[in-house]
């Protein structure tokens, strides 16, 4: 891909939010996870977009939607390397890079069955333990340690 | 100085300080000295059991009974009515609002820490699944310092199911504030936990995994056994092969130190032989009474009775 074609595929919506550098295969629970499939917002989808430094990536572009920096933040367990460009009339005014909380509520369900919180309606807590790869999270409740990749549900924000 | 303890929650043994710790085991070991049977009149425990453990039930009890307090309360055989949809918030809410303390056992892990969300007064976990026994650790401690004199510099063998033994893990996560040298042994498919090997190695504990106990049973102060669940075999011969070299006989006992002791959560099933019982090395007996002392020294704490 050229230059131009790779600038053209990040910046080609005129006002918005173009995440970009999502893990290969987790733009759908992205998409899932911000709670944006009925708002009636036009998304963009890239999947399995050729990338230098991930080999592949996935990519969502989301028009007339700014995140705020809790969905952001909040996104940076689901997709660790993720930017996220702000993009006003077809440019790019702010570009940043998630930033992995200390803590997250109520964002994801704890992976472990026999957890408290899988059999009552509570809000989830977890500490962020490490926040480099692989990132880990310890549950509030049943203080069971947890990576990146065990996570199986994501709540809605 | 160890934090104050009017009012707090004993959820999880990895909330408790090396002082915290320090300051209940010297007032158990002041309430084995001397009892107290007026200290807590007029308070009430609710010892809520979700799930049936009559020995820890029996012994909190007794423990809030021994202090002149009274006890309230269900196991297992009541909640029936409880499961037809309330929830664990809503149950600990309302029996917190009759009582003064509570002591909690509970099948899911995490239960405790919920329950401590639902109500002002203390909540004391007696186990949530396989998560913490808090006071079951406190309990092995006290025991260890007793029958030893002392809690540092310590050789101590944890033996058996470590994998899943949720007394061991809580038992070396307690340790690291000691400086102990522990021989972790089980069969390798039953070994610790990754996640408490890395909390040994951040504490600088010293450790090592053996596959059998005869190497290591003469250079050891304390021998800690659990036993090792069949069920947890995919192998059966594997199993077949493993068993006997987690069973405990006087024969293994013959080059041991003089003041090695032997721990074990109880109940047992056959991995210690019963001819050890009559041998000076059994203290299991001992430690199981010690849940008392730890027990009482926690409600008068909690209650406020006691600094
Ligand atoms: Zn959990």
């Amino acid at each position: 891909m050229t230059i131009q074609n790779k600038k053209l595929l990040v910046s080609a919506i005129k006002d918005g939010t173009v995440i970009d550098r999502i893990e290969s295969g987790n733009a759908l629970k992205v998409i899932h996870f911000l709670n944006i499939i009925d708002s009636e917002k036009i998304i963009t989808v890239g999947l399995n977009l050729p990338s230098k430094v991930m080999g592949k990536k996935d990519l969502v572009k989301i028009e007339n939607l700014e995140l705020t920096t809790k969905q952001i933040n909040d996104l940076a367990i689901l997709a660790p390397n993720a930017t996220i460009n702000i993009i006003k009339k077809y440019k790019v005014i702010k570009k940043f890079k998630a930033e992995i909380p200390d803590y997250i509520h109520n964002i994801v369900t704890c992976p472990n069955p026999k957890c408290i919180t899988n059999n009552e309606n509570i809000i989830t807590k977890f500490d962020i333990i490490n926040k480099k790869n692989p990132i880990k999270i310890k549950c509030n409740y049943c203080e069971k340690i947890f990576e990146q990749n065990d996570i199986l549900n994501y709540k809605h924000t | 100085m160890p934090t104050e303890f009017k009012n707090r929650d004993i959820i999880s043994i990895t909330d408790l300080s090396k002082s915290d710790i320090l300051h209940i085991l010297k007032v158990a070991e002041d309430l084995k000295k001397k009892p107290r049977p007026d200290l807590l009149k007029g308070n009430i425990m609710a010892s809520c059991f979700f799930e049936n453990s009559t020995r820890t039930r029996l012994s909190f009890e007794t423990a809030m009974l021994r202090l002149g307090g009274n006890v309230t309360g269900f196991s297992n055989a009541d909640v029936t009515s409880i499961k037809k949809g309330e929830t664990l918030y809503d149950t600990i809410k309302i029996i917190g609002q009759y009582v003064d303390v509570i002591a909690l056992r509970h099948p899911l892990e995490g239960a405790a820490k919920l329950a401590s969300e639902a109500t002002d007064k203390p909540i004391i976990n007696g186990g949530d699944g396989a998560n913490q026994h808090p006071t079951q650790t406190l309990l092995d401690l006290f025991t260890i310092r007793e029958c030893q004199k002392k809690l540092t510099d310590l050789k101590i063998a944890l033996v058996g199911d470590l994998k899943y033994g949720r007394t061991v893990h809580s038992l070396a996560q307690a340790l690291v504030h000691f400086g102990v040298r522990l021989y972790l042994i089980a069969p390798n498919v039953l070994q610790m936990p990754n996640h408490i090997l890395d909390t040994l190695k951040l504490s600088g504990i010293k450790f090592s995994m053996h596959e059998n106990m005869e190497s290591i049973i003469n250079k050891v102060d304390i021998i800690y056994m659990t036993r090792i669940q069949e069920e947890r075999f995919t192998d059966k011969i594997e199993y077949e092969r493993l068993k006997d070299s987690f069973i405990l006989k006087t024969e293994h006992l013959k080059k041991v130190q003089n003041s090695m002791r032997i721990m074990h959560p109880l109940p047992r099933v056959n991995e210690i032989s019963p001819d050890v019982d009559k041998t000076k090395h059994a203290y299991y007996f001992e430690q199981a009474k010690n849940g008392l002392f730890v027990r009482q020294a926690i409600l008068g704490l909690l209650l406020g009775k006691l600094n």
